[in-house]
């Protein structure tokens, strides 16, 4: 299986040995990576059975939780970086969570897909259609991405909560828009990736 | 037993009973002279003895974890469930040990053995015990199997706690604890269901102050009673409507008829009291709650579960089912914050059950499978760390 684009960027974000938290860490395919890359030490949270099973396998330490009740298991400041990778518009409240994972970690990367896209917007403003995507197939009433935002949301929700930009990049599947996305991130880019601190 | 023994059982099984001559001195800073532990194995220990799993039982439990005793069995060991070729813990990798722990009474020196230097029925003069106690005999019978470090050490509630005890008290004997159900110290809430359960042997007049062997009575009303408190506890609601309700076994409502009633869910608890009653030693019953209560982890670190477990060195794995209440999810959740907090491995699965605490001694797919990946990972770390170690071998 091929890395996904985000994770081969916020590898180069991690320090070696350093202690990292990955929420919704599935069956554990970045931690692995990061153990063998950069001797981090980590533990994954995840809600689902079947993906902790996989990830015990993948032999990542992986721990049963519900992140919409927050990291209150988790002390202040205990690991360097806490990671959520394409999760963070399935949480109930996403601006409590990042709260939570600037309060757990001394830095934070967040990567969402962008629902800014020129296909999404094309989708909703031409078909008037919610975009259903290769990435998120899901139709509006089963899709477990209940808060959809885009690079401009997320910007604004990160001033409003004093919440430093250390590094952002951009991630887009077809080449046209690649290109483009490093001009026009909030039109061009399906995925954004966030290094955050507070 | 069943007319086939299934492929997944480990079929036959005889206990075999192992003596120590040498005294154990015990945390109450009494001394056993000598004492002898009744144990089960399934499995081949390996040639270089590092498959090795010992399996901890709990407050009622005993040594025979898996198997039948004899074709005459109605039904398998405690823990048969998960225990077999094949099964979570696959007796084809691993070699089993499942002792009676010490103050037991299905054939460990306990309460109803003869104390030497009287020659008498210990009963209630038996020393009070500590989970430690059971480890430190644990680890004597350890080096009587010539095993220098236990792949795992298992346990379900109490058995748990023993796990976790192991991790601190021989930190380098273990590579692995997995502890389920269980809790690094009991709730007043649990202590009190506890003395219930005492009160209620005491207070029955056959159990004699303690002395009923010698007196030739057995309080069996009283460890009834007792086994009934334990047995709801460690039910769910859910589980006792479902299968219960308000389902009668005997008489009826019916107006202008008098036909007393009795509810299904009383026949059963009356049912498990008695089985119970004539198969279980009180003083033992006694012995086992007071190990419940006196447990805490952390008592001699500071009370600070952190530090106590900064002293293990084996990865854990902590499994707590969503439906007990006796041993919550939040007890399990407070270990493993202790274990991330002191920078060591784990993994824990919270898992779906509507069984209460018995769930851990019963089937469940996600709990199967979390046990067997997490078995298969011993399995194959291990093969992984015998050929770095062999390699030099090899160049020699």
């Amino acid at each position: 299986m091929s890395m996904r684009t985000d994770l081969e960027i916020i590898k180069n974000w991690i320090s070696p040995n350093s202690r990292i938290l990955d929420l919704a860490c599935g069956d554990g395919e970045l931690l692995k990576d990061l153990k063998l890359q950069k001797k981090i030490e980590g533990y994954g949270l995840e809600i689902d059975l079947n993906k902790i099973t996989e990830a015990i396998t993948n032999n990542i330490n992986v721990i049963s939780t519900n992140l919409d009740s927050g990291l209150s298991q988790f002390s202040d400041k205990s690991f360097d970086t806490v990671i959520m990778t394409e999760a963070l518009q399935a949480m109930k409240n996403p601006d409590l969570v990042l709260d939570e994972m600037l309060r757990v970690g001394k830095n934070c990367i967040v990567t969402f897909p962008n629902f800014g896209y020129w296909r999404a917007r094309l989708s909703l403003a031409f078909y008037g259609r919610m975009p259903v995507t290769k990435k998120l197939d899901y139709q509006w009433y089963n899709t477990p991405n209940i808060h959809f935002c885009t690079v401009s949301d997320f910007e604004i929700l990160c001033a409003e909560k004093n919440i430093h930009i250390k590094s952002k990049k951009f991630a887009a599947e077809n080449l046209p828009d690649r290109l483009l996305k490093s001009l026009l991130p909030n039109l061009f880019s399906d995925t954004a990736i966030y290094l955050l601190s507070k | 037993m069943p007319d086939k023994i299934s492929k997944d059982s480990v079929g036959l099984v005889t206990p075999e009973t192992i003596k120590f001559e040498e005294p154990l001195e015990l945390a109450c800073g009494r001394t056993l002279v000598n004492y002898e532990l009744v144990i089960e194995t399934y499995g081949e220990l390996n040639d270089d003895k590092s498959n090795a799993i010992l399996v901890c039982h709990a407050l009622s439990g005993h040594h025979h974890a898996a198997g039948y005793h004899s074709p005459a069995d109605w039904k398998p060991g405690w823990w048969d469930n998960h225990i077999g070729p094949g099964k979570s813990i696959d007796t084809n990798q691993f070699f089993v040990v499942c002792p009676n722990n010490l103050g037991g009474c299905h054939g460990s020196t306990g309460p109803s053995s003869i104390n030497p230097e009287t020659g008498r029925v210990w009963g209630v003069d038996f020393p009070p015990l500590r989970a430690r106690d059971w480890v430190k005999s644990q680890a004597k019978l350890a080096d009587k199997l010539s095993i220098d470090k236990w792949a795992a050490v298992i346990g379900g509630s109490l058995g748990g706690m023993q796990a976790m005890r192991w991790a601190l008290e021989f930190p380098d004997r273990i590579k692995h604890a997995i502890v389920i159900a269980s809790a690094m110290k009991l709730s007043a809430q649990n202590i009190a269901f506890n003395e219930m359960a005492r009160n209620a042997i005491k207070s029955d007049p056959d159990f004699q102050n303690g002395d009923f062997i010698e007196k030739n009575s057995q309080p069996r009303n009283g460890l009834a009673l007792a086994r009934m408190i334990g047995h709801v506890t460690y039910l769910s609601n859910e589980q006792m409507g479902s299968k219960f309700g308000r389902t009668l076994s005997a008489g009826s409502f019916q107006q202008g008829q008098y036909n007393p009633v009795e509810f299904e869910v009383e026949s059963y608890l009356r049912h498990q009291g008695d089985a119970f009653s004539g198969s279980f030693d009180a003083n033992t019953y006694l012995l086992m709650t007071r190990v419940l209560d006196y447990f805490d982890l952390a008592r001699e670190y500071n009370n600070d579960a952190v530090k106590a477990f900064g002293v293990a060195q084996c990865d854990f794995l902590i499994v707590s089912f969503l439906s007990d209440w006796r041993f919550s999810s939040e007890r399990s959740e407070e270990i493993v914050r202790a274990l991330i907090d002191a920078k060591k491995n784990v993994s824990y699965a919270a898992i779906q059950s509507n069984l209460g605490h018995d769930a851990f001694l019963l089937k469940n797919e996600h709990y199967e499978k979390i046990l067997t990946s997490y078995m298969n990972r011993i399995f194959n770390n291990d093969k992984k760390t015998q050929k770095i170690s062999s390699t030099p071998e090899k160049i020699s």
